[in-house]
């Protein structure tokens, strides 16, 4: 141990390679409900030679490496098990170039997503992508799950933004994945990396794609009587060959959660809300979004309202972003599910899912990107309480069954981390996962990255049995 | 715990991986418009043909359930119907070939880029085994991203058998322009998302489509700018694919005929690209891919995507 950490050390420095308690203990989380953690030294890296640097370290020293962004994922993926190396991308968090003539940025993988967009506004452009989180979680973050928002539904994931990557394997050596130009020569690597949960190795530069701000928006707020209503109106609008910027659904109770949070001005009265937004040029802005309020009608919408001002839009979309935060007025503790079902099933689901929480006797609430039919019920709970964990628990195996018996998916944007890796082999085959594990070895045949992530027990990569039985006595 | 809600029951899936079986060299034809693509073909391997049909069409969730060796051109038609279209283009193959090549349109910037199109892909695996990646739903993250690996794969790992693609609606209006007194970098600057910029080293074309009356106004923004008329599509495409960077792709030129793709990197030569640099960690984790997906090189030998 101490040779590790002073091998790490001279590779950084003393302050940069941290081995407190503090320190330890709160990288051994992420913003998922996982305990049982254990992180060995922290290394906080300033450039892609460091990364390499600690990467050969842990090699040598026989240990385990796993990246970390701002530790807002979900799905437990950022969590060290059996006390690897974790290393901490939140210094590398320089936005290199902005190359117009290529319409890509360049950056390192710890800037914060909202500070992209920030940065890249007055020159008329965005990223597109826009995690709720995005005040605080990283674009290596982003990378690494393949992140979605709100405005992901015209305009794709992450994966869709992301030309080309500079990566550290887990060998150390560094390649480039992907080019500025059409990837239609040589293995989409770049594909298959986005996405890997930090098994595959460490993203240290990223060029993603700049998306030019539409001179028009226009945003609607449609109030329902019943969150069938919404989920209909939603399938109905992508039936009807309109493809919004967003489309995101509100029940009553997040709904009611959010207006005593932010004030943004949602009807408290409405079984559910659609918030649509619709982007591009005036003239067909405006034709969609008369489309969307018609249809909206048609299913029953008991109001629908168009944001008047830049400040209503900014301040509805607020509410939207901050629903999670609002919680914590209700219960102490939520757990925010992630699956995606086939449109049309979203209002069955939906009932569903109202069932299941009633069973299980816990609040549910659900707050959603309707438009691509990604479900995000957020179970709430009061962790001091015994048995409420295991009770929520219990219930989203509910759930997750539920979006898989009608054609869905386990994850839509939170990734498996170790939440869902329990579930792949509802999903997939034995060959299924055989062939995944394949590709994870290509990058890393010797499961030095991230093991125990997203792969079920049984895939070599997946066993972390040796790496727990390393005694944390003799981490300190 | 049952089996996985993934699993296969098309019979024609199986019939097709026990035609591929689990030994011999082998390799699958779609409609062979690009049979020379990644080199050629070992003379030794047997050729088999794909499964072919529509499995499941569903409009109103944008997806396409397909068997690799339907053709582009039903496909199409079958879109075509319900006012959708998909990424893919139309040069006389198969559904499977076009994943397989992994070629977009040259209308990209509008449809899309194949890639980002492939929702789920089922293919037949060196062992002889059906092999799924991905899932049935627009939005996913469940696993290792095994379509993005296969499409543009040209075979070497697996043998497409069956597709879900995304599809989108079919624009409302749409006008190809071809301007002169015009760059390129103007053009594409002056609207807001052309479906295609094309530049000939005189000429540019613009591909508007979306609603009529934003064709209408991006058309007549142009007008302003250069000298534009209606034509009926692209200019002809030279043969020859090269991969460039947009800004190398703009800054394109040469003695013989040429179309570039504006903000994408595509140039069309009368003359094959030089190699391109390869990078060594790059190349180095592609030949253990299919090291460890072909170990034995029987999936289209001869081939190198
Ligand atoms: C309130 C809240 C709202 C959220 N809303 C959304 C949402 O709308 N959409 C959405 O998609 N997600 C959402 N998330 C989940 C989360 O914010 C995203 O997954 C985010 O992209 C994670 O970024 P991060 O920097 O926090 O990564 P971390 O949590 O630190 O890490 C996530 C994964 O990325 C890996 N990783 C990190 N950096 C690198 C790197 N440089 N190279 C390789 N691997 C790396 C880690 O090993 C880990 O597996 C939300 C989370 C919270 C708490």
């Amino acid at each position: 141990m101490d040779a590790l950490l002073a091998d790490l050390r001279s590779a950084l420095s003393d302050d940069r390679v941290r081995y407190d308690a503090a320190q330890r203990s709160l990288i051994a989380h992420d913003a998922s409900v996982f305990d049982g953690g254990v992180s060995g030294p922290v290394c906080y890296p300033v450039d892609t030679s460091e990364v390499q640097a600690i990467m050969r370290i842990a090699l040598t020293h026989g240990r385990a490496v796993v990246p970390r962004g701002a530790g807002t994922g979900l799905a437990g993926g950022a969590i060290p098990l059996g006390a690897p190396v974790v290393i901490a991308m939140t210094k590398m968090n320089a936005i290199l170039d902005v190359d117009l003539d290529n319409r890509v940025a360049w950056v390192e993988p710890g800037v914060i997503n909202l500070d992209l967009s920030r940065h890249l506004r007055p020159m008329g452009f965005h990223f597109a992508p826009d995690p709720s989180s995005q005040q605080v979680c990283t674009i290596g973050g982003n990378v690494a799950n393949n992140s979605g928002g709100p405005h992901c539904l015209a305009y794709g994931v992450t994966d869709a933004h992301v030309v080309s990557l500079e990566i550290v394997l887990p060998s150390g050596e560094v390649g480039t994945l992907g080019t500025l130009g059409p990837d239609d020569h040589g293995l989409d690597l770049r594909g298959a990396f986005v996405g890997s949960e930090g098994t595959l190795g460490i993203a240290t530069k990223v060029a993603v794609r700049l998306t030019k701000n539409p001179p028009a928006v226009r945003t609607l707020l449609l109030s329902f009587a019943s969150v069938r209503d919404a989920a209909n109106t939603v399938s109905d609008v992508i039936a009807n060959g309109i493809v919004p910027a967003a489309m995101e659904v509100m029940d009553q109770k997040i709904t009611i959660a959010v207006e005593n949070f932010v004030g943004a001005g949602y009807p408290l009265d409405a079984a559910a809300v659609l918030l649509a937004e619709v982007e591009g040029l005036e003239g067909g802005a405006d034709i969609d979004a008369e489309r969307i309020s018609d249809l909206g009608r048609a299913n029953g919408a008991t109001n629908v309202r168009q944001a008047e001002s830049d400040e209503e839009r900014a301040l509805l979309w607020k509410g939207r972003k901050t629903a999670f935060g609002a919680i914590a007025q209700i219960k102490p503790d939520y757990y925010l599910h992630d699956t995606v079902v086939p449109r049309s099933a979203l209002a069955d689901v939906l009932e569903t899912i109202y069932d299941i929480a009633k069973r299980h006797d816990l609040i549910v609430m659900n707050v959603f990107h309707a438009g691509d039919g990604n479900l995000h019920p957020l179970l709430l709970f009061d962790a001091r309480i015994e048995g409420e964990l295991e009770r929520v628990h219990a219930a989203g195996a509910d759930i997750l069954r539920a979006c898989l018996a009608v054609g869905g998916v386990l994850s839509g944007e939170h990734g498996i981390g170790v939440e869902k890796q329990g579930y792949m082999e509802e999903l997939f085959s034995a060959d299924d996962l055989d062939h995944q594990n394949r590709l994870r070895k290509a990058f890393d045949p010797a499961c030095r990255a991230n093991p125990g992530k997203v792969l079920p027990m049984g895939h070599s990569c997946a066993d972390i049995q040796a790496l727990r039985a390393v005694p944390t006595g003799v981490w300190g | 715990m049952g089996a996985s809600v993934l699993a296969i029951d098309d019979p024609v899936l199986h019939e097709f991986a026990e035609l591929v079986g689990a030994e011999g060299a082998v390799s699958v034809a779609g409609g062979r418009t690009r049979w020379e693509a990644g080199g050629t073909l070992s003379p030794e391997a047997q050729v088999v043909e794909a499964p072919t049909g529509i499995v499941s069409y569903r409009p109103e969730e944008m997806t396409m359930q397909v068997r690799a060796g339907t053709t582009v051109a039903e496909l199409d038609a079958a879109l075509a119907e319900k006012g959708q279209r998909s990424a893919l283009a139309d040069r006389g193959g198969t559904v499977g070939g076009a994943v397989a090549v992994g070629e977009s349109s040259v209308d990209q910037l509008g449809r899309g880029a194949v890639r980002d199109s492939v929702l789920q892909v089922r293919y037949v695996s060196a062992e002889g085994k059906l092999v799924t990646g991905g899932g049935p739903v627009v939005k996913n993250v469940s696993g290792f991203n095994l379509p993005k690996l296969l499409t543009g794969s040209l075979g070497t790992l697996g043998l497409l058998a069956e597709i879900i693609i995304r599809t989108n609606p079919m624009p409302p209006a749409s006008v190809w322009l071809r301007c002169e007194g015009l760059s390129p970098a103007r053009a594409r600057d002056a609207v807001l998302t052309p479906s295609a910029v094309l530049w000939d080293g005189g000429a540019t074309w613009v591909h508007l489509e979306g609603h009529a009356v934003d064709v209408r106004a991006e058309q007549k923004q142009l007008m302003t700018l250069g000298s534009c008329q209606e034509v009926g599509g692209p200019p002809p495409i030279p043969a020859h694919r090269w991969t460039l960077s947009p800004a190398q792709a703009a800054a394109f030129s040469a003695s013989e005929p040429f179309l570039a793709s504006i903000g994408v990197g595509r140039v069309w030569a009368s003359a094959p690209q030089p190699a391109l640099p390869v990078d060594p960690v790059a190349e180095l984790i592609g030949q253990r891919t299919k090291q460890l997906f072909d170990p034995a090189s029987r999936l289209n030998p001869g081939r190198t995507p």
